[in-house]
């Protein structure tokens, strides 16, 4: 054999070797556990705090609220579309932590505000700069019972 | 709403029609222009360098040696594009280490890495072996332990083991040539193989990819072999030059056949995504496809080379028509890769829209940062002149080589 | 006797060589398989979770869109989004204008006189989490792929950030995240449902619009929807088998 070949198969070899070990520790350990990816990130995706609590965690605490809303036209709204993310809420202890409580025109406009893709029978809408364009929404409606009145 | 976004904001008044949401940012910028264009380079050079090897064209012999060493020097920096450009890019060894097969950018690694330590490394190693122990044994100092070190203790320059030199690197530029394929028809097929994206989802991507690098390829050795010359105040090889452009007509008829066709066939198919990239050919692309890649990078050098096949007007004025074509096959390669790249990202894969691409002068993904991508490889190369000079070797006859 | 042994180890050696050489080959056409991935299909057990969106009842008011990003910790930029809801307006000359002005999450102005529309609707976008993901098809390395649950996810502490997957994805449900410098996308809220929660897009949907479940349960309303419904999914001619189905969803949609 040639000393040129000789000499090329030693390096290629030692090449090959050496990528093997380096292989060998740079693999995450958990890797192709449950496929081609490192199987511990399934773990630590799921190991995220959820910020939105669902309906159940509200109807706990706030029954009350619960049937009146549920009673009305937003029953189907869970409590934190409109009041957002309940965990800092729930889980705060020493001095408790209110959700938001959007009562702006612009708040409510977003989901009432008159447009052609929005069927009449699915929502209520309005045009905002004409409908009591001066007044909070929540001078005249309650969110949790809409067309109960106002004392 | 920081500074870091601000050019974001400008850019959301510049769309045009509906883009999904997230497209606003092209993804791919002139980084990745660059990764297809080196490479092209790369395959086209040796492509070069195997004519004269394989195919026994002897008149192009004194390219031989250039082309082997400028595909070395872009091949080397050919990585660097695309490592510069990720998120995360000291991850990039993920790809060695956990290649995911169904990915058409897994095996990148491998491929380059093949090419690299079995090609092309290995050709020039055994090329230039005897010459490497002959310096070793003539210099003195560091430059002596360098020779010595690049034989890689291989010593034996007896005629047999000469021959064996031959013979393997023979062999290699056999299994060189379909690799060449290889590496640019398989970053074709990177492009070729996104069917989420009509205007780079075409069977011919691969092969279009082949013939453009080896249109670049042969350009950018003709241009450096003709700076050797000029430098070293050599007179040029006149047979080897013309026999080079020849070539380089040649693969531009094939490489403008290709793309042609590829139009037409979208042209004629008009499937769902047509009017989307009519409007993006007239409009965005304009300038950049119809002026710079067809007109001045191809149909000019193209007219020009077949004017210099049939009228070979005298030495002077041909040498410089050789070199503008050349240059302007260069930028026009350039754009072609360009208007893959970044003309695939202008419209929405919604087909409703485009969006808008600024390119930035400095930052990682900035004019700058390409700039050193292609500034370095023509160091290296230069590199390689001083280290490896194609006009220092020993001739033939001193080591008593036979010629079968 | 010896001739015996000599022959059983020939034996042995020719099955060795056959067991070895049977290895190699597999191990040299392994990659190639790969190439059939999207050829193949899927079966599945346990969970093979999906969702359905009723264009009917979707009134556009993007508090899916808001929810996510404040339980995903997307950025507020109008330029990332894991879902995202776009008004499509058809005018009676046939024209079709779309928009989804910060994704919908500030609410929609009317662009178009009623006089003027044809037809107007809302259709909310997100992740389709498809059975032949182009995305976790084309990624490198591993660090985005399909959960034993059928969900596309991203492995954030392994993705390199090329960008790949966002090219891939026909449906732009991908972004790469401005601070982390990695790929980014809808996750099913998979640290929700895992938990026995909705999605926060689910849980926040007013007309409960969104409807999530488990394909494998003949009992989920996923599968309620989709029987009481003549269901689509976007882009079907790309192959990507969508987990999102959407009912009364027009051909104009894309």
């Amino acid at each position: 054999m040639p000393p040129q070949i000789k000499r090329l198969a030693l390096l290629f070899t030692l090449l090959v070797l050496s990528f093997l070990t380096a292989k060998h520790f740079l693999t995450p350990k958990s890797f192709g556990e449950f496929g081609h990816y490192r199987g511990a990130a399934l773990g630590e995706i799921k190991a995220k705090v959820p910020d939105y609590s669902g309906q159940k965690a509200c109807t706990e605490c706030h029954p009350d609220m619960t049937d009146l809303k549920a009673a009305h036209e937003h029953a189907t709204l869970s409590c934190e579309t409109c009041h957002g993310p309940g965990r800092v809420h729930i889980s705060s202890t020493d001095s408790l932590v209110s959700p938001k409580i959007p009562n702006t025109r612009e708040f409510c406009s977003i989901c009432h505000t008159k447009n052609a893709a929005r069927k009449a029978s699915n929502i209520k809408q309005i045009d905002p700069k004409e409908h009591y364009k001066a007044d909070l929404c929540t001078k005249c409606h309650n969110p949790h019972s809409p067309w109960q009145e106002k004392k | 709403m920081g500074p870091h976004y601000q050019h974001l904001y400008d850019m959301l008044s510049k769309v045009d029609g509906y883009i999904y949401p997230n497209e606003i940012e092209l993804n791919w910028s002139i980084l990745i222009v660059l990764y297809p264009y080196i490479t092209g380079l790369v395959a086209g050079a040796f492509i070069l360098a195997s004519l004269e090897r394989v195919f026994k064209v002897k008149v192009l012999k004194p390219t031989y040696t250039i082309a082997l060493l400028s595909a070395l020097a872009f091949l080397l920096v050919a990585t660097m594009p695309l490592i510069s450009h990720l998120g995360k890019p000291m991850r990039f060894f993920e790809i060695m280490i956990t290649p995911h097969f169904t990915s058409a950018m897994a095996i990148f690694g491998f491929v380059y890495l093949w090419y690299l330590m079995v090609v092309l490394l290995l050709e020039i190693w055994f090329d230039y072996r005897r010459d490497l122990v002959l310096w070793s044994q003539e210099k003195k100092g560091i430059m002596k332990h360098v020779y010595k070190i690049l034989t890689l203790g291989v010593t034996d320059i007896s005629p047999n083991a000469l021959k064996w030199d031959d013979k393997l690197g023979y062999a290699l530029t056999v299994i060189g040539i379909p690799s060449a394929f290889l590496l640019h028809g398989y970053v074709g097929f990177i492009f070729g193989s996104v069917k989420a994206n009509p205007w780079w989802s075409t069977v011919l991507m691969p092969v279009i990819f082949i013939f453009s690098a080896m249109v670049s390829g042969i350009a950018l050795v003709m241009i450096i072999f003709m700076l050797v010359n000029y430098v070293r105040k050599q007179i040029i090889d006149m047979k080897c030059l013309d026999m080079i452009a020849r070539f380089l007509l040649v693969a531009l008829i094939l490489d403008f056949a290709l793309e042609g066709l590829d139009q037409v066939h979208r042209i004629y198919e008009a499937e769902e995504s047509f009017q989307i990239l009519d409007l993006l050919v007239k409009g965005k692309l304009t300038y950049t496809l119809f002026l710079f890649q067809w007109g001045l990078g191809m149909l000019v050098p193209i007219v020009v080379l077949a004017y210099l096949q049939i009228f070979r007007s005298n030495l002077r004025v041909r040498k410089i028509l050789y070199f503008i074509s050349a240059f302007m096959v260069l930028i026009g390669i350039f754009f072609m890769r360009w208007n893959v790249v970044i003309g695939g990202q202008l419209f929405s894969k919604s087909f409703l829209g485009f969006t808008a691409f600024k390119l930035k002068l400095v930052g990682t993904e900035g004019v700058g940062m390409a700039a050193v991508w292609i500034v370095l490889p023509c160091l290296i190369l230069l590199f390689l002149f001083w280290l490896l000079p194609p006009w220092k070797r020993h001739p033939e006859e001193v080591a008593g080589e036979t010629e079968p | 006797m010896a001739r015996e042994e000599i022959k059983s180890r020939r034996d042995f050696l020719s099955r060795a060589a056959l067991v070895a050489g049977g290895l190699f080959i597999s191990g040299g056409i392994s990659p190639f398989k790969s190439m059939l991935y999207a050829t193949e299909r899927k079966s599945t057990k346990g969970p093979w979770y999906a969702m359905g969106i009723d264009l009917e009842s979707c009134i556009g008011c993007g508090r899916c869109a808001d929810a996510c990003k404040t339980e995903n910790n997307v950025p507020r930029e109008p330029f990332y989004f894991r879902t995202w809801v776009e008004q499509y307006t058809i005018l009676n000359d046939g024209s079709i204008h779309v928009e989804s002005p910060n994704g919908g999450i500030d609410g929609f102005t009317q662009k178009f006189a009623d006089a003027e529309i044809f037809k107007s609707f809302f259709v909310p976008k997100m992740c389709n989490h498809c059975a032949k993901s182009p995305c976790t098809q084309v990624c490198p390395v591993g660090a985005t792929f399909e959960s034993p649950e059928g969900i596309a996810l991203v492995d954030q502490t392994y993705c390199l950030g090329c960008r790949y997957c966002v090219q891939a994805c026909p449906y732009g449900c991908r972004y790469i995240h401005p601070e982390k410098k990695v790929v980014d996308k809808c996750t099913m809220c998979y640290h929700r449902i895992t938990k026995g929660l909705l999605p926060a897009c689910v849980e926040v949907c007013p007309k409960q619009a969104k409807i999530f479940g488990d394909l494998n349960d003949p009992k989920s309303e996923i599968v309620k929807f989709m029987k009481d419904h003549s269901w689509q999914v976007l882009k079907p001619h790309m192959n990507t088998e969508p987990k999102v189905f959407y009912n009364q969803l027009r051909a104009e949609v894309r």
